[in-house]
């Protein structure tokens, strides 16, 4: 992947070779630039590759292939939780009666329900985020891709979210695609974190997480596996953090 | 150290004197203590009666005029066509207004006459209106959609740039197409922008009627005026006065109405 910079090529992405397995909960990591953001944005018809292939396995064409959850506040102003809850299923066409059913069904599941004539405004910033995880839920893809959703909300709150969005998935498994700073975020949610490298990115380690679902944030992250897998991301993480910031020569 | 609050609660919601209340009061006095002393010092003949008749004359002239239909013939003709002129102004503004937002390359090709037409006074064209559409209703139509299209662009425009890029993306990811996209992103997504245009627009609108009707109608409340003044019958001319003014504030406060019903979400920031 190659962007233009200043007329300077500037290689955001080189060699990223990553298999994600149906129904798994894949995480990125990386240091702040390293193309993983661009990755996702690959991986969402967003930006299209340079050079290099990507192969989205569909097995049901009456699926979306992707749905995504973004890092800003992405759901629309103008429309109410419920409309931003259904505004995929009704761009896939989904039938007005079909559509209610499924969105109070993702309502209830974030617990947004007494929300859903609401107007985004009246909601905080956790609350939209999780409209946000509801509405890629609902369209039922098959890879769900979230870029850092919970990374501007307070910690408390993102500790719920992450309950949350763990309750859903157990229930509901689909092949997730989450990128992250947090390598606690990672490990609570992942079944495999992927490492990558600073620019131009590449996949610098792959760590099986192994814990046993179903998780619950507070508990895993006092147990001494939980702390040996944080020491494993973190030494092929450290270096590629420091090398982002310049204090390392590549 | 030891903070202890009791109960605390902001200075401002203990009301009082200075408070609402208050304020309501003085704005419906001062304009009454104004049209007071217009008429004592027209009584005493302090200013001059013949270009400042006395409030009670002018209210005494509007009543005789409201009662014999005169005043309401001409205030139904010029809305008439500051609506026409104002919706045929309006619809092409607000929809070449969201292409031109849209697409980098009609934004191109359509910048540099934007650009150049805008800044002419609506009131310049005039002439040029008359010999194009004759002096009939179509002139009319006509000055006022000129003034109104450029304003409803241009905003409608802006509104669709400033939309945040992600809720594009959005509207990209879950496959949304491009009809849907106008209709789901872009026009929500601009609309309070283009609200402004329209309340911008709508002010133009009633000026660019009277000046139509001044220079070139027999019928209107600008033709109204104008003639008031051209047979020096002064009080008939601050009646149409007051009928525009009642018009001005009545139509901003509809249009204050319909902003709230079309753009309800519009609680905390602009979009």
């Amino acid at each position: 992947m190659r962007f233009e910079l200043r007329g300077r090529p500037l290689v955001a992405l080189e060699d990223v070779n990553l298999q994600v397995r149906d129904r798994e909960f894949c995480c990125i990591v990386g240091p702040s630039g390293c193309g993983k953001s661009t990755f996702l944005r690959i991986l969402a018809g967003l930006e299209r590759q340079s050079a290099g292939e990507l192969e989205i396995d569909v097995r049901d064409p009456r699926r979306p292939a992707v749905a995504m959850v973004f890092q800003e506040q992405s759901i629309f102003p103008w429309m109410t939780v419920e409309d931003n809850v259904g505004y995929g299923l009704r761009m896939r066409g989904v039938h007005a009666n079909v559509r209610r059913g499924i969105v109070a069904h993702y309502l209830e599941k974030v617990g947004l329900t007494a929300f859903a004539r609401a107007y985004p405004h009246q909601l905080s910033g956790g609350m939209k985020q999780r409209a946000s995880v509801a509405r890629a839920f609902a369209t039922d893809p098959e890879i769900l891709l979230m870029d850092e959703p919970f990374a501007s909300v307070d910690e408390q709150t993102r500790s719920l979210l992450q309950e949350e969005l763990l309750r859903v998935w157990e229930t509901d498994r689909k092949t997730v695609v989450y990128i992250t700073h947090s390598i606690d975020e990672a490990l609570i949610l992942g079944d495999r974190v992927v490492v990558m490298s600073a620019r131009p990115g590449h996949v610098k380690a792959e760590i099986d997480v192994g814990l046993a679902r179903p998780r619950s944030v507070y508990e895993l992250k006092s147990t001494p596996e939980f702390a040996e897998l944080v020491a494993r991301v973190w030494e092929p993480l450290r270096r590629e953090v420091l090398m982002s910031y310049g204090a390392l020569a590549s | 150290m030891n903070v202890k609050v009791r109960s605390a609660r902001p200075a401002r919601a203990l009301g009082g004197f200075g408070g609402i209340a208050t304020e309501r009061i003085v704005s419906i006095l001062s304009p009454l203590l104004l049209l007071g002393v217009w008429e004592g010092l027209g009584r005493l003949g302090m200013i001059d009666a013949r270009f400042f008749p006395p409030p009670s004359a002018i209210a005494e002239t509007f009543a005789r005029l409201a009662g014999s239909g005169e005043l309401w013939e001409h205030t139904v003709t010029s809305l008439g066509r500051v609506v026409i002129g104002f919706l045929i102004g309006a619809i092409p503004g607000l929809v070449l207004g969201i292409v031109m937002g849209l697409s980098r390359i009609v934004r191109a090709a359509l910048n540099p006459m934007v650009g150049a037409l805008y800044p002419i006074p609506k009131s310049a064209i005039l002439p040029l209106l008359l010999l194009v559409f004759g002096t009939g209703e179509g002139s009319k139509y006509a000055i006022v959609a000129s003034g109104v299209f450029f304003l409803v662009l241009l905003n409608t425009a802006a509104g669709v740039l400033g939309i945040e890029p992600v809720y594009l993306d959005v509207g990209r990811t879950f496959g949304a197409g491009r009809v849907q996209t106008f209709f789901t992103i872009a026009i929500p997504g601009a609309l309070p922008f283009i609200f402004t245009g329209i309340r911008l627009a709508w002010g133009i609108a009633l000026v660019l009627i009277v000046v139509g009707e001044i220079f070139a109608s027999r019928s209107g409340l600008g033709y109204f005026i104008n003639n008031s003044y051209q047979t020096f019958q002064v009080e008939k001319m601050y009646a149409g006065l007051i009928v525009m003014s009642l018009i001005g504030y009545v139509s901003f406060l509809v249009l204050d109405e319909l902003q709230r019903w079309l753009v309800p979400w519009r609680g905390a920031r602009a979009v």
